[in-house]
C-alpha cells in the first residue's frame, strides 16, 4: 500500500464503494499520518448517456428522461431543459404555470437543503442531526408528492407549462407546511449556532476563499459561502423569480460552517418566496398548445439549482426531436474546488468537505475513462471495440452468443 | 469440593461469564434503544442484541490474506476475557467482590486497558490500510483518556485509603456522604468511559464515514461477536466500576434489593453515555486530545488535589 514516495506516507482510496459516499466516485488520498498531503478525484462510475439518449426522444419524452439526470433536483433540470425548448419554440408560458413551476422549485430547494443538513451531520458523526433533519422533510415530501403525485421526479413540467393546477385546500396544505418547517427551521439554526461539537468540526474546515472561488469557478452555496454574490434566480431571473422579493444570502466565513449557514439561510428564504407564490398566484390556464416540432434554433438556460447554477444548452432541428442537449450540472464547476479545499486538512475532515458541495455525482458524469488496474494512461474505446471486448468477454468464460445472430432482430455488424 | 464447584459457577455463570454476557447484551439494547427514541426514531426490539450476536455468530469468518493469522484470530478472545476477568474484582451489589487482594484496583485498570491494546493489535495485523489508521487512532485516544480516568479513579481510592475495589466501596458504603467529594471525578470518569467505549463523540477509531469501521473493518463471523460481545461487557463492567467508586449506594441491604439498585445504577450510566452520545458530533482525533488534556486531565489532577486535602481536613 506504500507508494514509494516517502515511508510515512500512505494511499488510502475513499471509494468507489465507501461509507461517506453516496454515489460511486473514488477519491485517492496520499497521507501522512492524518493529514492528507495530495489527493485526487475520478468520477466516471456513473455516466448514463442521458444527452445522447435524448436525442433519439421527442421533446416531452425527452423531458421525463432529462428530469432523470438527478434524483434529487429532478426538478431543476426538467425545467431548465424545458425552458431552453420554450425559448426555440417562442411560447408564451402563462403565467400561472411559471408559479407553479417556480413552487416547486422551492419545494424542492427546501427539500434538498434539508436532506445535505442530514448527510452532513451524517458525516460529522453527529447522527441525531440526520434523523431529525429528515424527519422534518418528510412535510416537504409530502407536500411535493400531493402536489405532483411523485415525491421525487415530479414531472410537473411539460412542453408550454405545468400538468397539474394547484387547488385552494392543496394552498392552505402548503402554508402549513411552510410554518412547521420554518418553526423546525429556526431550531436548527440554532443548534448550528450554539452545539461546540458542530462548530469544532465545521469552522475553519474546506476552507476557500473569495480569490479561490472565482478562480475555481464554484456556483451556488459553495461559491456563496465565500462572499461570491451570485444568483440566477436574482440575476438572470427565470419562472416568476421576477416578481418574487427575497435575499441573495452570503457568508464570508468561506467554510463549512459558512455553507451550513448559507443553506439553513436559504431555506428561510424559500419558505418566504413559497408563502408569496401562493398569495400572489395569478388565475388562468396552466399550460398552451405547444407545436410537436420544434422550429430550428438554440437555447442556453440557466437555473439556480440548490446545488448551485444549472447550465442546459439545447439545438433544435426543426423535428420534434433535439439534435444536441447539453447538460451542466452544478456538481461539476464546484468539484473542481474539493482538491483545493482538502488540502493540509485531516483525514477526518474528508466526508464533510466533500459533502459541503453537496455533490451530485451521477448528474456530472458526462463519460467513461478507460483505465487499467495497473495504471497506465486513460484510454478511449469506440462503440465497436466495446461490443467486441465483450464478446471476447464472455467468449473466455465459455459464454458464446454468436449463435443467436440473425433470431430475435440481433445481427452483429462486421 | 462444592466450595470450588461453587467458585467455578460464580465464575462461569453467575455473577460472571453468563450473567455478564447477558447484560451486557442487555445493556446495548437500553443504549440503542434509548439513543433510537432520542433520536425520534422506534429502535431495535428488545432482542436483537442477541439475534445480532447468534446472527454473526453463524457466519462464515473471513480471514484476510494478508492479515497475521494468529494475532487476529486470538485478539476477539482476548478482549473478551480480559473483559470479563476485570469483572470478577469489581464489587457489583454488595461491597466485597468475587476475588480481591490489595491492589486489585491497578489489575482491574490494567485489565479494562487490555481490550483497547487488543483493538490496537487487531487493526494493525488485519493488513489494511482503514485499520491500521484505526489502529494508530485507538492508541493515539488512548493516551488521551486514559491519564483522567486513571486518575479519576486513583483519587477517590486516595480518600477512601486503600487499594482493593473491595475497600473502597466498603469504606464509601459506610460514609456515604464523602461520595460528594468525588463528584468532578465522577464526571471525568464518565467522560473516559466515552473514549473508552469509543463512542459518539469519541468514535474516532471507528468513524464509519471516514476508515470505515476502523480496526474492525476485516473482522466477520464468530471473531466479530466475539468483539462486539467483548465491547458489550466493557460498557457493563465500565459502567460497574463507576457504580462502585462513585455510586456506593445500596450495598448493605438485602441481596435482592441490593441486586436490584446495582442494576439501576449500571442502566442510569449507560442511559447517561446514550444521551452524550445522542447530543455529539464526532469530534476529530486532534480536538479530542486537546478536549482530553486541556480540560479534562486538569480536572482529574483538581480531584486529586482535593481529595488530599479533604484527606487531610477529615477526621480520622
Amino acid at each position: 500500500m506504500h507508494d514509494g514516495k516517502s515511508p510515512d506516507e500512505v494511499t488510502i482510496s475513499v471509494g468507489p464503494q465507501h461509507p461517506a459516499l453516496k454515489e460511486p466516485e473514488s477519491f485517492s488520498l496520499t497521507l501522512a499520518g492524518e493529514k492528507i498531503m495530495a489527493s485526487s478525484v475520478r468520477l466516471g462510475y456513473n455516466h448514463r448517456g442521458i444527452e445522447k439518449a435524448a436525442e433519439d426522444k421527442t421533446y416531452v419524452q425527452a423531458l421525463y428522461l432529462i428530469e432523470r439526470i438527478c434524483g434529487i433536483c429532478s426538478h431543476a433540470h426538467a425545467t431548465c431543459f424545458i425552458q431552453a425548448v420554450e425559448e426555440i419554440a417562442a411560447l408564451d408560458v402563462p403565467k400561472r404555470a411559471l408559479y407553479i413551476r417556480t413552487l416547486v422549485a422551492e419545494l424542492e430547494r427546501i427539500h434538498s437543503h434539508l436532506l445535505w443538513l442530514g448527510v452532513a451531520g451524517h458525516e460529522i458523526g453527529f447522527d441525531t442531526l440526520l434523523m431529525y433533519t429528515w424527519r422534518d422533510r418528510e412535510i416537504v415530501m409530502d407536500v411535493l408528492a400531493s402536489l405532483t403525485g411523485n415525491r421525487v421526479n415530479y414531472g410537473i413540467n411539460t412542453l408550454g407549462g405545468v400538468r397539474r393546477d394547484v387547488s385552494q385546500e392543496q394552498k392552505e396544505e402548503i402554508l402549513k407546511a411552510v410554518d412547521v418547517l420554518e418553526e423546525r427551521t429556526r431550531y436548527y439554526i440554532e443548534v448550528a449556532s450554539q452545539e461546540v461539537t458542530l462548530i469544532e468540526r465545521l469552522s475553519g474546515v474546506g476552507v476557500m476563499s473569495h480569490e479561490d472561488a472565482l478562480r475555481l469557478g464554484a456556483v451556488g452555496p459553495t461559491a456563496r459561502a465565500s462572499s461570491v454574490d451570485r444568483d440566477v434566480r436574482r440575476d438572470d431571473p427565470y419562472a416568476a423569480y421576477g416578481e418574487l422579493t427575497f435575499k441573495v444570502v452570503t457568508s464570508d466565513k468561506n467554510d463549512v460552517y459558512g455553507r451550513t449557514l448559507v443553506r439553513v439561510g436559504e431555506l428561510m428564504e424559500s419558505y418566504g418566496m413559497i408563502r408569496q407564490l401562493v398569495k400572489n398566484m395569478p388565475d388562468g390556464p396552466v399550460t398552451v398548445k405547444a407545436p410537436r416540432k420544434i422550429p430550428a434554433g438554440e437555447a442556453f438556460s440557466r437555473y439556480e439549482a440548490p446545488r448551485g447554477e444549472n447550465v442546459h444548452y439545447v439545438k433544435a432541428n426543426g423535428t420534434e426531436k433535439p439534435e444536441r442537449v447539453k447538460v451542466r450540472a452544478p456538481t461539476l464547476a464546484n468539484v473542481q474546488a474539493v482538491s483545493h479545499m482538502l488540502k493540509d486538512r485531516y483525514l477526518a475532515d474528508l466526508p464533510i468537505v466533500i459533502a459541503a458541495i453537496d455533490p451530485c455525482f451521477s448528474c456530472t458524469d458526462r463519460m467513461i475513462g478507460v483505465s487499467d488496474m495497473e495504471g497506465g494512461p486513460k484510454r478511449v474505446m469506440t462503440w465497436q471495440e466495446l461490443r467486441s471486448y465483450s464478446i471476447e468477454w464472455h467468449r473466455a468464460r465459455g459464454i458464446d452468443f454468436s449463435a443467436l445472430n440473425g433470431r430475435f432482430g440481433v445481427r452483429e455488424k462486421r | 469440593m462444592s466450595g470450588a464447584l461453587y467458585n467455578v459457577f460464580q465464575i462461569l455463570v453467575f455473577p460472571g461469564l453468563i450473567f455478564l454476557m447477558f447484560f451486557g447484551l442487555a445493556a446495548e439494547y437500553i443504549d440503542r434503544k434509548l439513543h433510537a427514541r432520542l433520536q425520534n426514531r422506534i429502535g431495535p426490539p428488545w432482542f436483537q442484541p442477541l439475534a445480532d450476536f447468534i446472527k454473526l455468530a453463524a457466519k462464515e469468518e473471513i480471514l484476510p490474506a494478508q492479515a497475521g493469522a494468529a494475532v487476529f484470530r486470538f485478539m476477539p478472545i482476548l478482549a473478551f476475557t480480559a473483559t470479563v476477568t476485570a469483572a470478577l474484582y469489581i464489587p457489583m451489589w454488595s461491597t466485597q467482590a468475587l476475588l480481591s487482594f490489595q491492589g486489585d484496583l491497578i489489575v482491574v485498570l490494567y485489565l479494562l486497558t487490555v481490550p483497547t491494546l487488543t483493538f490496537f493489535l487487531a487493526g494493525w495485523y488485519s493488513g489494511s490500510t482503514y485499520s491500521m489508521l484505526g489502529a494508530a487512532r485507538t492508541v493515539m485516544q488512548l493516551f488521551a483518556y486514559e491519564v483522567p480516568l486513571f486518575l479519576a479513579i486513583l483519587a477517590s481510592a486516595l480518600l477512601a485509603d486503600t487499594w482493593s475495589l473491595s475497600g473502597v466501596a466498603a469504606y464509601y458504603s459506610n460514609h456515604p456522604s464523602h461520595a460528594l467529594f468525588n463528584v468532578i471525578g465522577f464526571v471525568v470518569a464518565l467522560v473516559a468511559l466515552l473514549g473508552k467505549l469509543e463512542k459518539v463523540p469519541f468514535d474516532i477509531p471507528e468513524a464509519e464515514t471516514e476508515i470505515v469501521a476502523g480496526s474492525f473493518t476485516e473482522y466477520s463471523g464468530r471473531l466479530l461477536a466475539m468483539f462486539r460481545a467483548a465491547v458489550d461487557i466493557e460498557m457493563v463492567v465500565g459502567a460497574t466500576l463507576l457504580a462502585a467508586l462513585f455510586i456506593p449506594f445500596g450495598m448493605k441491604g438485602h441481596w435482592a434489593a441490593d441486586f436490584a439498585i446495582y442494576v439501576v445504577k449500571v442502566i442510569a450510566i449507560v442511559a447517561v453515555l446514550s444521551v452524550l452520545r445522542t447530543v455529539f458530533a464526532r469530534l476529530r482525533i486532534d480536538q479530542m486530545i486537546n478536549f482530553c488534556w486541556k480540560y479534562v486531565a486538569p480536572l482529574a489532577f483538581f480531584q486529586v488535589l482535593l481529595n488530599l486535602v479533604v484527606k487531610g481536613l477529615l477526621p480520622r
